[in-house]
């Protein structure tokens, strides 16, 4: 969708600069910090929120009803209710804009036709949750994955210090190590695929982090080489199906890592802290307490 | 050198416009484009093996 555009996301850049310099206000006086809870997940929410057009209350808010849903798999009856909550809240704002558009996905959704129909209400609401959700918790898995690997790499940090212009292709290495996303698929027909017998509507796990550390795709699979140049890592997926917000992330990613490494050029994990971990289908640290 | 998009592959990761924008254009979809005919300045050939190298979808290849 054009809404994804590199070029749409690259206008959000500023704004995404700005929300992390704001964010390492916050603590940078303090000599320490969090660079999950208190940074990387504080970043996709209110960047695809600002996409959103809605106000810093509404990005407080929703910042609240995605954690809800997406971060307590243990707990059924929470994440339900979180579910539940975004719904009603999306169902709200799709009826404001419904006699006020703005410049936002829901607006445009209910302005685009397709086969000369109108998008269905239930469609918009069922893309707006997706895309809020999508591009939370997997962005800030790739972001908080990246700053947990430069504050045990300490010769990495300084590498990225002294040359900032390594940092996209550093991104995509990073990218590849710790894919935060594994994928699934329904089968379509009956396959057998290198062996494998499929059958139709059997249910197949595409795990994109081991595809991209496989040693026959990746020379020094298992190491993070920052200036690897030959990198074809399917982190956003392959075939049918790329993510949809790849550029957002891309930019996001970039952004992040950039803005604290020229605020924070010297880190490392906090010893009286501990690092912990989200597992499940998207893989990323929850807390990294670091000092500096 | 000359290289082109098969636009049946690419799905728009837009891994080839970000490593050689002189070469590439991608439309709001994100779907890849050669600019021109294809045709590669000399000065240009190591981008564009980068580009063929780094694409997911194995989309893009030399004529």
């Amino acid at each position: 969708m054009p809404w994804f555009s590199h070029r749409r996301a690259d206008g959000y850049e500023p704004f995404t600069r700005d929300l992390c310099n704001r964010l390492i206000d916050g603590f940078i006086e303090t000599g320490r910090g969090d660079a999950a809870a208190g940074y990387a997940q504080q970043i996709p929410v209110r960047v695809i929120a600002r996409g959103a057009r809605g106000s810093r209350r509404h990005v407080r808010h929703l910042h609240r009803l995605g954690a809800r849903a997406l971060e307590f798999a243990h707990d059924e009856a929470r994440r339900r209710s979180g579910r539940i909550a975004m719904m009603n809240y999306l169902g709200g704002e799709l009826e404001k804009r419904r006699t006020e558009p703005g410049d936002d996905l829901i607006s445009e959704l209910l302005q685009t036709e397709i086969d000369g129909k109108p998008v269905e209400d239930h469609t918009i609401l069922g893309m707006a949750a997706l895309t809020l959700i999508a591009g939370v918790d997997t962005t800030w898995s790739g972001i908080g994955s990246s700053l947990w690997h430069l504050a045990t790499h300490p010769e990495h940090t300084a590498r990225l210090v002294a040359e900032p212009e390594l940092i996209p292709t550093a991104v995509e290495e990073l990218l590849r190590a710790y894919s935060p996303v594994t994928m699934a698929r329904i089968v379509a027909e009956d396959v057998e695929f290198q062996g494998c017998p499929m059958h139709e509507g059997d249910r197949v796990l595409m795990n994109f982090p081991a595809a991209n550390r496989d040693p026959a795709a990746f020379d020094r699979a298992d190491e993070v080489v920052l200036d690897r140049a030959v990198n074809r890592h399917l982190a956003f997926g392959v075939g049918i199906h790329r993510c949809a917000g790849s550029n957002l992330a891309r930019m996001e990613l970039r952004v992040a890592i950039e803005t604290w490494l020229a605020r924070i050029p010297e880190f490392r994990l906090a010893e009286d802290g501990e690092v912990t971990w989200a597992g499940g289908q998207v893989r990323g640290p929850r807390n990294i307490p670091v000092v500096f | 050198m000359k290289i082109q998009v098969d636009s049946e592959k690419c799905q728009g990761h837009n891994r080839c416009y970000a490593l050689a924008p002189e070469l590439f254009d991608v439309d709001d979809y994100g779907m890849a484009s050669v600019i021109g005919d294809g045709t590669v300045p000399p000065e240009l050939e190591e981008k564009a093996r980068l580009a063929i190298a780094n694409c997911p979808e194995y989309a893009i290849s030399e004529v």
